[in-house]
């Protein structure tokens, strides 16, 4: 179902984002790739994959509160084995321990900040991918590619620096580290085409059974299923390119209160 | 017919209503999903505002409270017949930087421009600032028709004096059209008021364009980095332009090594016949080639110019004004290579695009020359912009955007002074020796193995009938350089003094190993500057402790006892290569074997005619 005009975009897609991962592989170290284990995220594996044949020359990790659905646990277990990942499960932080000034949807989301800062501090990785694009929300929309974060996770968004395609700055103050996003470029649309081309696994939960599925996948207890009959990435695709639904409304956690997002962001989450 | 996805940059002057446009837009494309129309009819309503459109837009809570945007962001625009990806770049004075990032990633510019107001000064300076980021073409909307009683007289005066700037910079107008973008007025519909406009609705226009045939013959191919498999070594990069097929011979830039490619995959394919832009692939080649992160392959009927002087044009972002002879780093492609400005020739004025009076200040394009440490390379002919664009950082801070615009002869920042090249050509020099004078600058920690290996190497390659010498640290201490401390300053002069030593004995024809600490990056880069093409970064590379566990000469004891202030690794610093020719590991490897693989690079970077 793929025309040339889709292949050649899909084509443009993989190769930016392959020097992207690349870029970020000769100039920084140590780094990981964070895991969600959606779709998003198993894709950039993928594309790290196709950059440096067919290895991934650094750990996977999963910030993990325990809360995924088990559809996704089993999914984690069956593609760590397959493609042989180098797997962290990070235990994060429990809830009492995130910040009490945030709406309740929001602190359990912000438990994986608060794992993803303690992981930093331990490990001392000066380089983190993370699988996130700018059409899925917007503060993630005003994202660099190479976004620089303070020694404590923080995203000073007011000063941003200058990033020209192709010409990426990598280079950063001491005791700060680098997010990298390769998929930013990408729309959901995109990566649901590409899965299918290249034949990414990803969990079920995204096809819908009994009129239901999932169209992001969060926590169990802040992530609600959509009304769908779409069970294959065919009837999936055509379903995104009829709605004008966000891709996050199923997340309770975005949409608590007109800045919950952007606060969580700012204090260093995905 | 399905068109293209279409990437198009919003510039436009504050309150010009950019963000307004796109907001409404989307209602109009029936983007908005009904709950973010809810969402902003709140908002507004909650401010006490009329119906703002532009907060579909401002996605953060300090943007709404300013009802500025702060900063970039992109927004996707679906039709039936093309994907529009939308990039918002702020209008306010001090976020240019934030039009180049978003104006670099874009096709088009949609300039929107407040009819009553015209075109500003801030306005030709983003255009300025976009032609110089390589777009070529432009769409004009002439906003708040609507507060001008859609004014056909006072549109036809906008659009010549915009004509007119554009013109002058040679950006192509594709369209100029009246909107009033707060009622959605020939956004996607014509409006009745508009009814004297002959051309399309803004919508129409953006999915109507094409874009010329910017396909650039040659191929191009900037270095990324390198993986071993299975004993060969894959060069990792993306093709920027053309096309590479396995059995081409191509040249190396800037070594102009000549090579043949052996093998093109893109894993899981591992065999390719061929592959061209943008794809990224792996490219083996012929021979033990030694191509590292930085190298441009190019193909050998479109060569490159290689120098380490050119004159550039830059969008100047930095706080303080562009300094003479300040060092700075500069990165083409992926090669990075410091870099000092030997001459400002000038900064151009936005209203009139000519010669400016005043000193740059940020935000302004300027044209300068410079000097960069390592040759660059450059592709001539009007097409090749995108393939000589630069970034210029100070520190970890990117301060300019630009593009170059004429490689210059070597040595034009040196005044008065007219080094003699010498009765005797190099290329006779090495056609009587039989190989290549070059300079192998070894660098690492004290006791790393620097000179052991330095003399092992010389006296096999002795053997074999080389001209070879070894230039070491504690040789010239004692005599050239007995005046110097070590001091970083001392150390830096040391080190000039050598650079031109090792310099002249290249060109006498020899091999020239250097074995010096050499600690800091800017010092070796200066030595890579003075020596050029010829010039060879060697890490010889053992940890701290082992290094100290050896210590031969008592010197770590010595340090540690604090009888050596400033010693390097004790409490010096010393920074790692970034980018070396090669890496000599003296940690696991024996040192036998080790010099072995020296004098085989060597054998190979000094052949005669490469």
């Amino acid at each position: 179902m793929l025309d040339s005009l889709d292949e050649a975009g899909l084509d443009e897609l993989e190769a930016r984002s392959i020097a992207i991962i690349r870029e970020a592989y000769f100039t920084i170290s140590p780094l990981c790739v964070l895991w969600s284990m959606g779709k998003d995220s198993t894709a950039l594996l993928w594309l790290i994959r196709k950059a440096f044949l067919g290895d991934i020359p650094f750990p996977v990790v999963l910030l993990d509160t325990e809360m995924e659905l088990d559809e996704v646990y089993t999914f984690r277990d069956e593609l760590a084995a397959a493609w042989q990942l180098d797997l962290r499960n990070e235990l994060c932080p429990p809830e009492s321990e995130t910040d009490a000034t945030l709406p309740p949807n929001a602190r359990a989301a912000a438990r994986k900040t608060l794992g993803l800062r303690r992981l930093i501090e331990r490990e001392g990785f000066r380089g983190i991918f993370a699988g996130i694009r700018r059409d899925e929300q917007a503060t993630r929309a005003k994202e660099r590619v190479f976004s620089p974060r303070g020694a404590d996770g923080s995203w000073d968004l007011r000063s941003q620096p200058l990033e020209l395609r192709d010409l990426y700055q990598s280079s950063l103050p001491h005791g700060a580290h680098m997010r990298i996003h390769p998929l930013l470029h990408w729309t959901e649309i995109d990566v649901w085409k590409y899965t299918q081309r290249e034949k990414i696994p990803y969990v079920p939960l995204y096809l819908a059974t009994n009129g239901l599925r999932y169209r992001s996948l969060g926590e169990k207890n802040i992530t609600s299923p959509i009304a769908s009959n779409a069970a294959s990435i065919e009837a999936l695709i055509a379903e995104l390119q009829a709605t004008n639904e966000p891709e996050r409304a199923g997340r309770l956690m975005d949409r608590e209160s007109e800045d919950s997002f952007e606060r969580l962001r700012r204090s260093g989450y995905m | 017919m399905q068109q293209p996805q279409l990437r198009v940059v919003l510039a436009g002057d504050v309150d010009h209503g950019k963000s307004t446009l796109i907001g409404r837009l989307l209602y109009e494309t029936g983007a908005l999903p009904e709950s973010r129309v809810q969402e902003i009819y709140a908002a507004s309503e909650r401010r006490g505002d009329i119906v703002e459109w532009s907060y579909a837009l401002d996605a953060l809570q300090s943007e709404r409270d300013q009802a500025v945007t702060i900063d970039t962001t992109r927004v996707w625009l679906r039709t039936p017949t093309r994907e529009i990806v939308l990039i918002d770049a702020p209008g306010h004075e001090q976020f240019l930087r934030n039009l180049a990032t978003g104006g670099s990633d874009a096709d088009l510019a949609l300039m929107v421009i407040d009819a009553a107001l015209g075109a500003s000064a801030q306005t030709r300076r983003q255009l300025l600032l976009l032609d110089m980021l390589g777009i070529r073409s432009c769409i004009v909307a002439v906003n708040k028709m609507d507060a001008i009683e859609y004014d056909a007289e006072r549109f036809h005066a906008v659009r010549t004096e915009i004509t007119d700037a554009l013109e002058q910079l040679g950006i192509e107008v594709v369209q100029i059209i009246p909107i009033a973008a707060r009622l959605g007025a020939n956004l996607a519909q014509s409006s009745p008021q508009l009814s004297w406009f002959q051309g399309p609705t803004l919508l129409d226009a953006l999915i109507q364009y094409h874009a010329q045939d910017t396909a650039i013959p040659q191929a191009r191919l900037y270095v990324q980095g390198s993986l071993r498999r299975d004993d060969k070594r894959m060069v990792l990069g993306q093709i920027t332009s053309g096309t590479f097929h396995v059995g081409d011979r191509v040249t190396i830039a800037p070594t102009r090594e000549r090579l043949r490619i052996a093998q093109i995959s893109a894993w899981p394919q591992m065999s390719l016949s061929q592959a061209d832009a943008p794809h990224s692939v792996e490219v083996l080649f012929e021979g033990n080639a030694y191509v590292d992160r930085g190298d441009l392959v190019t193909d050998a009927d479109h060569p490159v110019l290689i120098g380490r002087n050119v004159r550039v044009r830059l969008a100047w972002f930095g706080q303080e004004a562009p300094q003479l002879h300040a060092s700075y780093s500069l990165r083409i492609g992926t090669r990075t290579t410091s870099a000092r400005i030997t001459a400002i020739e000038r900064s151009i004025d936005p209203l009139t695009f000519t010669n400016g009076e005043n000193e740059a200040i940020t935000g302004d394009i300027v044209e300068v020359r410079i000097q960069t440490g390592m040759p660059i390379a450059m592709d001539s002919g009007s097409n090749a912009r995108n393939l000589n664009r630069i970034r210029l950082d100070a520190g970890t801070q990117g301060i300019a955007a630009g593009v170059i615009l004429e490689m210059l002869p070597d040595g034009t920042s040196a005044k008065n002074i007219f080094p003699t090249r010498g009765a005797i050509p190099l290329a006779a020099r090495e056609e009587r020796v039989g190989h290549r004078g070059v300079v192998l600058w070894m660098t690492g920690l004290p006791s790393s193995g620097k000179s052991t290996i330095a003399d092992r190497a010389a006296k096999a390659l002795f053997a074999r009938g080389r001209n070879v010498y070894v230039l070491d640290g504690d040789t010239v201490r004692g005599g050239l350089c007995s005046d110097l401390d070590f001091s970083a300053k001392g150390r830096a002069e040391n080190l000039r003094r050598v650079s031109e030593v090792a310099k002249l004995f290249a060109d006498a024809g020899f091999i020239t190993l250097v074995a010096f600490i050499s600690p800091y990056r800017r010092d070796r880069d200066a030595a890579r500057g003075t020596i050029g093409d010829r010039f060879f970064e060697v890490y010889v590379n053992a940890d701290l402790a082992t290094c100290e566990s050896r210590d031969p000469k008592g010197l770590y004891a010595r340090a540690r006892r604090g009888d050596l202030p400033g010693f390097t690794g004790v409490d010096d610093l010393y920074e790692i290569p970034l980018t070396p020719s090669m890496v000599i590991d003296t940690m696991h490897r024996d040192i036998d074997a080790a010099a072995v693989e020296f004098v085989e690079f060597i054998e190979q970077i000094s052949r005669p005619n490469l």
